[in-house]
């Protein structure tokens, strides 16, 4: 099928920039969509790239925190007169239908480390003899870029969608009402959300909770959250207020009340005070998404709980009120557990991938230089493999007989066995629902 | 806490239980509140739940309303249905009680929605 692609600005806040490209590609991931990129990305708040539906850039945007907006760009130059002349030879038809005669637009003129007056602004839009209103249907951004380097392209593009830049300010930790002294930043908040690519009904699990940054972030992007924490005080909210104007915290400060506050309520399942390094989940629960923020040691203690003493018991009358011991938990053991814990309880997105690169032919005389894989059907796909040969084989070597590879007849006929199975359960499936639904009606 | 959660709840990493499960619960305080509907998360986590124990704690804390033994047949398109599990596991807020593990008796107290289970260091 041939698609046809039109060309975009994509342009980001210049924020968390470490995070823009890991955003970007698990939500083209998450949402299956297709964007080429035009040029490498690099640190620049600028990419231009190509999208074949102005669907795909809403659906990226509608998620998306590190972007600011999305232009269809129509052309960029490094200089004005140049701008101005690709801008003749840019296709009537493909301007035209943004110039309707009942649709008003604005011209908006941005520049980028660089700062213009009003009068300066509006020079630039006359020479491009157009008209600028107050309230348009369409806005047209004129972009002036002296970025990190000099000498970069002015663009002229049509502005499709905006990222979720507002929503950063929506939970705002100075608004919000339960914060403590690690309460995660909102923006990587949901940038984490975004990469862990929570869908609608995802349930998700924050293993050190805190005050629940985390969950609100994946709450709002639908998630059904959970979260534990050893501190007990942390989740009734009695913990010393962090704000430095509160004396006392109110009565109702926490994680629920956050997401009361947010209105995702309906999204929040519950928070347990637990010890990470003995959780209580049974061993067949599978999260949708773990995130997590876990102690290092440094503005929280990093302890689990336990004691030095052999054969201690805590006696019967001290139990009612007894505090558990704690004892270091290393940093290098919360990796661990958490690793693990992952391992067990996180669902697999992939079933079925038997792909990894180890159990590629391989050999130690041969690099592997370059992998493509081509698509051949759903289940299916071959690679273009190509070695460099960067030793010459001992005899040893010659001899070796290593192969892991499965023979591709038997698993393409395994993974064939099983559609046909699932195919013919489901057409069964309708035929009994049809039966229901019709059959009374027939036996009349 | 909500009845989802404690299906999925074992009390198994104490020192000496083997199963720890299903938690037995006391209630002394339940709070039924409006949850918004949404019929396709409730689909999807039916066949992941332990519907027995599930129904049996709706029993046990005197919320089962009218929800049937099992799951039914083409659950994921009767909403009625939906409708009641959604109820049970969402709506449905023990406030105050406890969770008691089956093999050793041993008490978690919920406060204020939150259950507690932080064992002893004698415990683990
Ligand atoms: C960096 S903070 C998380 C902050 C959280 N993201 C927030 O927004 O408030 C780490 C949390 O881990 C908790 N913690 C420390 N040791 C723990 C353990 N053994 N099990 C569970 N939680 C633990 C601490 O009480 C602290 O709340």
């Amino acid at each position: 099928m041939c698609k046809s692609w039109k060309t975009y600005l994509l342009w980001f806040a210049q924020e968390h920039v470490e995070f823009r490209y890991a955003e970007i590609e698990s939500l083209l991931s998450l949402f299956k969509i297709d964007m080429r990129y035009l040029e490498q990305p690099k640190n620049e708040p600028f990419w231009i790239v190509q999208f074949s539906s102005e669907n795909d850039i809403k659906l990226l945007a509608s998620r998306s925190v590190s972007l600011r907006n999305c232009l269809e760009l129509w052309c960029h130059a490094k200089s004005i007169p140049q701008l101005h002349d690709k801008l003749k030879c840019f296709p009537r038809n493909l301007m035209e239908q943004h110039f309707k005669s009942n649709r008003s637009f604005k011209i908006e003129v941005e520049t980028f480390c660089k700062h213009f007056t009003q009068a300066e602004k509006i020079n630039k839009i006359e020479a491009f003899r157009a008209v600028s209103l107050t309230n348009p249907d369409v806005i047209f951004q004129y972009i002036e870029y002296y970025g990190t380097e000099a000498n970069n392209p002015p663009e002229l593009p049509y502005e499709v969608a905006s990222g979720l830049r507002q929503l950063i300010k929506k939970i705002s930790l100075k608004t919000r009402k339960f914060i403590g002294n690690t309460s995660m930043d909102p923006q990587l908040s949901l940038l984490m959300a975004n990469q862990a690519r929570i869908k609608d009904g995802a349930i998700v699990l924050d293993p050190f909770v805190g005050t629940g940054s985390l969950l609100v972030a994946a709450a709002q992007f639908g998630g059904f959250v959970l979260g534990t924490d050893i501190d007990y005080l942390m989740l009734h909210g009695r913990t010393k207020p962090s704000r430095i104007k509160q004396k006392v915290r109110d009565k109702n400060e926490s994680i629920r009340s956050n997401m009361q506050q947010y209105n995702l309520e309906h999204r929040y399942l519950d928070v347990l005070v637990n010890d990470f390094a003995v959780p209580f989940w049974r061993d067949d629960i599978q999260f949708d998404a773990i995130i997590t923020d876990p102690p290092y040691g440094i503005r929280e203690a990093t302890e689990r709980v336990g004691t030095i003493k052999e054969n201690y018991t805590v006696e019967e009358k001290h139990l009612s009120t007894h505090v558990p011991a704690k004892i270091e938990y290393g940093i290098s053991n919360i990796y661990r557990d958490l690793l693990r814990f992952s391992a067990k309880h996180l669902k697999n997105r992939r079933p079925n991938e038997d792909y990894n690169e180890n159990c590629l032919p391989s050999h130690p005389c041969l690099k592997l230089v370059a992998n493509c894989e081509q698509g051949l059907s759903k289940v299916t796909s071959r690679r273009l493999l190509t070695f460099e040969k960067i030793n010459h084989p001992t005899d040893e070597e010659l001899r070796m007989t290593h192969n892991g590879i499965m023979d591709f007849r038997e698993k393409y006929f395994i993974v064939r066995e099983e559609t046909r199975k699932e195919r013919r359960t489901k057409e069964a499936r309708i035929r009994e629902e049809n039966r229901l639904k019709y059959g009374k009606n027939q036996d009349k | 806490m909500k009845l989802l959660t404690h299906n999925m709840l074992t009390s198994k990493c104490m020192k000496g239980v083997t199963v720890g499960y299903p938690l037995g619960i006391n209630v002394s305080d339940v709070r039924v509140s409006e949850v918004d509907f949404n019929p396709e998360f409730v689909a999807k986590i039916i066949p992941k739940l332990d519907w027995p124990v599930l129904y049996n704690a709706a029993e046990s804390i005197g919320q089962l309303e009218d929800l049937p033994k099992e799951v039914i047949d083409n659950f994921e398109n009767d909403r009625e249905f939906l409708k009641k599990v959604h109820h049970v596991l969402l709506e449905v807020d023990i406030i105050n009680g406890e969770l008691i593990c089956p093999e050793t008796g041993r008490k978690f107290p919920i406060n204020n929605g939150i259950p507690n289970m932080l064992l002893n260091e004698d415990e683990i």
